[in-house]
């Protein structure tokens, strides 16, 4: 709201609000949604603020608004699940979301009460440093910054596109079993994208960052407005005489920070839990087996302050944790749900995350990472005869049955006799996951975390994530170029 | 017009004069309403039954060539007041753009009847959808002992109305329905690893879907052929795309050959106009007005009255498909394709987007494409619009004796968009329109593998 500056309006539902939820009210909803028998249940309150802006043409040309709210009720009954949703906080409304999403089970219920209590959640994030209350100003100027720099850097841009996101989401969530959890998530996000062009060539570049940050972001370390538009422009011009890359296995080296792309598909979505509890991921009954190679420590951590992944509480109102997944090369743990931690008896592990109150949670990842080695980083391209640096990601996918996984390299080089030499058109790698993370020979002792830009998609929800790594050398992947000598 | 149309259609008008009367010099309003039933089965027991509705206003205003666009869940009028009042204050903040006005008038005046909606298709209770369902997976299970596994059969269906309004005095507004049904089986290897595959059936009437035993079927038969999948060796090969995959293609086109990617430069087929940009046996057109059909509509997100486009004509790039304000900003005339969603801005949107059919069949292609692969699913996002740099993983099957022969899994296939559509030399006829984006088997000359 431009006229709220010096507040964030609160959620409706919130204590004081309009349509304050408190544990009567709440318990008269479970006791609603539960009257047919069902085993559980929990009720996700959500409200999301969302303003952005974008330049083009040097102009600012877009100034977005909006606002969701809604309630979203889960009752389960063995493995089943029954979800609905409504959009006003409506006593009817939710009763009858409620009832709704009860109907799963159909067994008749008892009358059952529920002992609530609330939980305060740890802090990772500070809702009041959130851009949303500094001055749309302030916002305008950051896009104008990276847009005057992105043109100064060099004379061959020919676009510049500039866009910041800010988002507070507000949650409220209560179970059957007890929790009653309030959350307020911050999150920014900063991008510039170019097109420069040298001749009858022409080639894009980006960067951008953020996190469950505000305005402070952009006095860190090379990433203030000016630094990103520069950045964008280097790897579009690096990128201008890019020469066919290479087709076939090699060794490839994975530059620290956002190749952890390549972990969240290789092994990351294999590890959540729902897939392994159907048994249909390739690391299912794989707990306590070798799956990586003897270098590979793998963690998935919600409590990085401040971070894109970070979460004080799951959207099942399970605190967030840091989990070992794979210690040394062997499978220690998975990713889980309520369901999916139920089923294999263990604790729930705070990765029970939702898009929205329009979805039912699912077991997610929040910061993945692979923790550093002991080479320094020019040790292991240098030990490269002939193989592939990869600097810059546009994403990657995996198959979960059959574990194969693709990343998509917009920033690579040649690696020839342990130099990096001439850059490499966009390139795919493909590989199959434990078998890569079998192939990991070399880590690096410069450990890095992705800025904040990434987002994980799952069964039609995104999800905000993290991954982090340090320079990793992979003895053979194969690399889908299109020179095949 | 039904009751639910009608109603979205009087708001849109309310929120876009609202907006007029607290200073928008011009405003646009766009509503949706809609329902949506999802059931899931898994190794034939219920495991989600989610229903719900949801209904959003999106607005855009114009003053003083400046524009903002905000939606909102909460129609209460008190809400939509301060809303609407917010909306125009915010404007404020952008710069002006002369190109930031409603279209010159033209807007439409016929909303001929497509067929979109089935009313049957409320009817289905979650129970009816349950045991569909379930009889969809039994006859994936069952096809081959060698399943033994499922990620489940999901049957769904979305049913919704939709209203645009705008202060020029259009308001136009419709009802559609959708279902769909799929099945996900998934078999072991014996070394332990798994393979999955899946079919689908979608339609806007209940009617015209397939049934759930053909369904189940066909995506077993689909999972078991990929035992023993393995790599094949890195090298130059003709690719066959099966229908499935050949639309991803038809996709991409879209992608850099539309006004936004045009005038932004973010496309390598800039100054390609009524140039060859594919093979002569290549033509591409985005109809909105075929009945019953998944992207079939009557105006568009300006307002205008949608029509018949050819992209793509025996190879010659003609066509590059616009909205009203990526059509003004490289000087020439929309398309009738503005695509708008409730949240964001209106731009270039295909409707029914499609690779003509050609006249080979796909036993022909087959049979002509010895050692070729048969591509039956594509992995990742590597394509470079402004370079057309192409590379993606892939699977499917070496072609052996003109018949689908060992399976291939974990390869990447690579090349220039360019050349690969210069190099399509042959079209299948076997074109059907289940998805709103639809191609034939294409077959293209040569790209390069790599694997082994």
């Amino acid at each position: 709201m431009t006229s709220n500056i010096n507040t964030i309006e609160r959620a409706p539902f919130a204590p004081g609000g309009a349509n304050e939820i408190d544990k009567a009210i709440a318990q008269r909803l479970l006791g609603a949604a539960l009257d047919a028998g069902g085993d559980y249940a929990d009720l996700y309150f959500e409200y999301r603020s969302t303003q952005d802006f974008s330049l083009e043409d040097q102009k600012i040309k877009n100034v977005g608004q909006g606002v969701t709210m809604g309630l979203g009720v889960r009752v389960t009954k063995g493995d089943a699940t029954g979800y609905a949703y409504c959009e006003e906080l409506t006593i009817e409304r939710m009763l009858s979301a409620a009832r709704t999403a009860g109907q799963i089970a159909s067994s008749g219920g008892s009358d059952q009460t529920f002992s609530i209590e609330e939980i305060t959640p740890p802090h990772r994030y500070t809702v009041e440093n959130s851009s949303l209350l500094k001055p749309p100003q302030e916002k305008l100027a950051l896009l104008k910054r990276a847009d005057v720099a992105a043109r100064a850097a060099s004379d061959k841009v020919i676009k510049v596109n500039a866009s910041f996101v800010e988002q507070v989401r507000e949650t409220l969530v209560v179970s059957s079993n007890g929790r009653m959890v309030r959350d307020r998530l911050p999150m920014m996000r900063f991008g510039v994208s170019v097109v420069v062009q040298d001749g009858d060539k022409r080639q894009s570049g980006s960067s951008g960052g953020g996190g469950r940050k505000g305005l402070e972001y952009f006095e860190g370390e090379d990433v203030s407005p000016e630094a990103h538009g520069a950045e964008a422009v280097r790897v579009a011009t690096a990128m201008l005489d890019a020469r066919e890359a290479p087709a076939g296995g090699m060794e490839v080296v994975l530059a620290s920070g956002d190749s952890g792309i390549l972990l969240h598909e290789a092994v990351g979505h294999g590890l959540e839990a729902d897939f392994n509890r159907k048994g249909t991921s390739n690391y299912s009954g794989q707990i306590g087996n070798m799956v990586a190679s003897e270098l590979c420590t793998v963690v998935d951590d919600g409590t990085v302050d401040d971070s894109r992944g970070a979460i004080n509480v799951d959207d099942e109102g399970n605190l967030g944790q840091s989990n070992v997944l794979i210690e040394k090369g062997k499978l220690v743990g998975y990713m889980h749900d309520e369901l999916s931690a139920k089923h294999f008896g263990v604790d729930p592990s705070g990765n029970g995350r939702r898009q929205s109150f329009r979805c039912m949670p699912l077991p997610r990842m929040t910061n993945t990472s692979l923790l550093g080695g002991k080479h320094v980083p020019e040790e292991i391209i240098s030990s490269v005869k002939r193989g592939v640096y990869a600097v810059k990601f546009s994403g990657g996918q995996v198959n979960i049955s059959n574990g194969d996984f693709v990343f998509s390299l917009t920033e690579s080089y040649l690696i020839e006799d342990g130099k990096i030499t001439a850059p490499l058109k966009g390139v795919n790698l493909i590989g199959n996951g434990p078998e890569v993370l079998r192939n990991v020979v070399m880590l690096g002792s410069d450990f890095e975390r992705s800025d904040g830009i990434w987002t994980c998609g799952k069964e039609g929800q995104s999800v905000p994530v993290g991954v982090g790594t340090p320079t990793i050398k992979i003895s053979e992947i194969t690399v889908g170029g299109t020179s095949a000598g | 017009m039904s009751d639910l149309v009608n109603e979205l259609r009087e708001i849109a008008a309310r929120v876009a004069a609202l907006a007029k009367s607290k200073g928008a010099d011009d405003a646009e309003a766009i509503v949706r309403d809609g329902s949506e039933l999802t059931t899931k089965v898994r190794m034939g027991e219920a495991e989600l039954v989610q229903e719900a509705g949801s209904r959003a206003v999106g607005l855009r205003v114009f003053c003083d060539k400046r524009s903002a666009i905000t939606y909102s869940s909460d129609l209460r009028p008190q809400a939509l007041e301060s809303w609407v009042e917010n909306t125009v204050a915010l404007a404020k903040l952008s710069e002006p753009d002369d190109l930031n006005t409603l279209p010159d008038g033209g807007f439409a005046t016929e909303f001929p009847d497509l067929e979109l909606f089935d009313p049957s298709v409320l009817g289905m209770t979650a129970n009816e959808a349950l045991k569909l369902a379930i009889a969809g997976e039994k006859a994936a299970l069952g096809y081959d002992k060698r399943i033994t596994n499922s990620q489940g059969a999901t049957w769904s269906r979305v049913v919704g109305g939709m209203a645009f309004a705008n202060t020029a005095g259009f308001a136009g507004g419709s009802k559609g329905s959708y279902v769909s049904f799929y099945v996900e089986p998934v078999c072991d290897e014996p070394d332990g690893k798994k393979r999955n595959g899946s079919w689908w059936t979608a339609s806007r009437f209940l009617g015209d879907l397939a049934s759930p035993e053909e369904v189940g079927i066909e995506a077993a038969r689909r999972t078991v052929r990929q035992l023993g999948s393995a790599k094949i060796s890195t090298g130059d090969r003709a690719i066959v795309f099966e229908p499935e995959v050949a639309r991803s293609l038809v996709s991409t086109l879209f992608g850099v050959a539309n006004g936004s990617a045009f005038y932004r430069k973010s496309t390598y087929l800039l100054d390609r106009e009524n140039t060859a940009v594919a093979s002569d046996l290549v033509t591409i057109e985005d109809d909105p007005l075929i009945k019953r059909a998944p992207g079939s509509k009557s105006f568009d997100g300006d307002g205008l009255p949608t029509r018949k486009n050819v992209l793509v004509d025996n190879g010659v790039l003609k066509t590059v498909i616009c909205d009203t304000y990526t059509a003004r900003k490289l000087g020439r005339e929309s398309t009738h394709s503005a695509g708008r969603g409730v949240g964001g801005s209106p731009g270039p949107t295909s409707s029914n987007l499609f690779m003509k059919a050609g006249t080979s069949t796909s036993e022909e292609i087959l049979a002509a494409s010895e050692g070729a692969l048969y591509v039956t699913s594509m992995m990742g996002f590597g394509f470079n619009a402004v370079t057309g740099d192409f590379s993606r993983g892939a699977a499917g099957f070496l072609i052996e004796d003109g018949k689908l022969g060992q399976p291939v899994s974990e390869v990447t296939i690579s090349s220039n968009f360019d050349t690969m559509l210069k190099g399509i030399d042959m079209v299948g006829s076997d074109l059907e329109f289940r998805s709103a984006i639809s191609a034939p088997t294409v077959r293209i000359g040569s790209m390069t593998v790599a694997g082994n």
